[in-house]
């Protein structure tokens, strides 16, 4: 954490477009809330429930995975997987009454890196409302 | 398999609110397959347990162990090395694990993590359905292989009954009428007069109602 106010927040992104966009928005010198700490994956879909809930135990307050559109998925489907596991993990942490914004899913194409950083951006504020977990 | 589905959470946090050491143990067997009690949800239930006590500044330790089967005392025996570091321990085997636990370790508190609901298969990737209720006395040779017992809802070896409309039946829009399948299918291939054919009251002593059941098999008992 960098400081009392940032608040440790893990982007799954893939590999295809959302990385892509990340590259596209460094070139327009926009950079990510230094909070935000991307986990690059080949494809949304290999993320399990697992792998969503392990930040959270490890310190993170908030976790989002930026993938593909939902029609042009590099794997077909891997990111409509990711968001039905993605809604699995809201219940959890639902059920033990933690907010279950602090996690959600994001579609993005490879052009849009203004977006991938706005959606980093909006995860920051919104976690930083909320508070430590 | 049986299959089986997870218990609520918060049911499960109030059964270990008061212990600090909890072991997870899941089994490969059936519950494994319906994706409820394998490695992976041990992995689950034991992070979820880490991020409620993380949510209640609570110090806790949750171990995780996959036992090859929890139904067979040989598997249920890997555990003694490691379960006297714990205070509690959640199965999330079918019902049969816990007790098999219990019974070997009569001194640990354990605790069931799934409800155990039927004998059954996958249908579709995520949906199970019922097949067998374990009479003790399979018949469904005579019900073109599907089961009245388990899967008609009044259990009926006569049916259809009058509650039978388009194929489905009267409790619920979601269950196929099994007795409509029978027919259906006897009729197709000709041999709907097996039906008439008189056969004795079906022995349900066999069943749960002659009590608790035990198997004995000579040629296998050292
Ligand atoms: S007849 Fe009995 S043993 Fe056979 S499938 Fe039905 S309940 Fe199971
Ligand atoms: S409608 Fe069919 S399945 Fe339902 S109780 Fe009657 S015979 Fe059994």
């Amino acid at each position: 954490m960098n400081d009392q106010n940032s608040r440790k927040i893990i982007a799954f992104c893939c590999s295809n477009c959302a990385s892509s966009a990340a590259g596209i928005s460094h070139k327009l010198n926009e950079t990510l809330p230094e909070n935000v700490e991307v986990i690059q994956v080949p494809c949304t879909g290999r993320i399990e429930v697992l792998h969503m809930l392990k930040p959270f135990e490890n310190g993170a307050d908030g976790v989002y995975i930026a993938g593909c559109q939902e029609d042009s998925c590099q794997y077909i489907s891997g990111i409509t997987k990711a968001k039905k596991r993605v809604q699995h993990v809201k219940k959890i942490l639902s059920e033990l009454g933690i907010e279950p914004e602090r996690i959600e899913a994001f579609s993005l194409s490879a052009a849009r890196g203004q977006e991938f950083v706005q959606i980093a951006r909006d995860m920051t504020d919104k976690i930083k409302a909320m508070g430590t977990l | 398999m049986i299959v089986a589905e997870p218990k609520p959470i918060k049911e499960i946090l109030e059964m270990v609110r008061d212990y600090k050491k909890i072991l997870v143990v899941g089994c490969k067997g059936c519950v494994t397959v319906c994706n409820v009690g394998g490695a992976k949800e041990v992995g689950i239930l034991a992070s979820t347990l880490r991020i409620a006590a993380r949510k209640d500044n609570r110090e806790i330790e949750v171990g995780e162990h996959t036992l090859e089967r929890q139904c067979d005392p040989e598997y249920v025996d890997e555990l003694k090395d490691i379960i006297d570091k714990y205070d509690a321990v959640i199965s999330i085997a079918c019902g049969v694990g816990p007790q098999f636990l219990s019974e070997r370790y009569p001194e640990k508190r354990i605790f069931p993590g799934v409800n155990t609901k039927f004998m059954g298969g996958a249908v579709e990737h995520g949906i199970w359905a019922e097949r067998c209720a374990g009479c003790g006395t399979c018949v469904i040779h005579y019900f073109g292989g599907l089961c009245p017992i388990a899967r008609c809802s009044k259990s009926l070896m006569n049916g259809p009954c009058g509650g039978s409309a388009g194929g489905k039946c009267e409790v619920s829009k979601d269950i196929d009428c099994v007795w409509d399948m029978i027919v259906k299918k006897l009729m197709k291939e000709g041999r709907l007069d097996d039906l008439l054919k008189f056969r004795p009251p079906k022995d349900w002593t066999t069943a749960r109602d002659g009590g608790p059941r035990r198997l004995v098999r000579e040629e296998l008992v050292k």
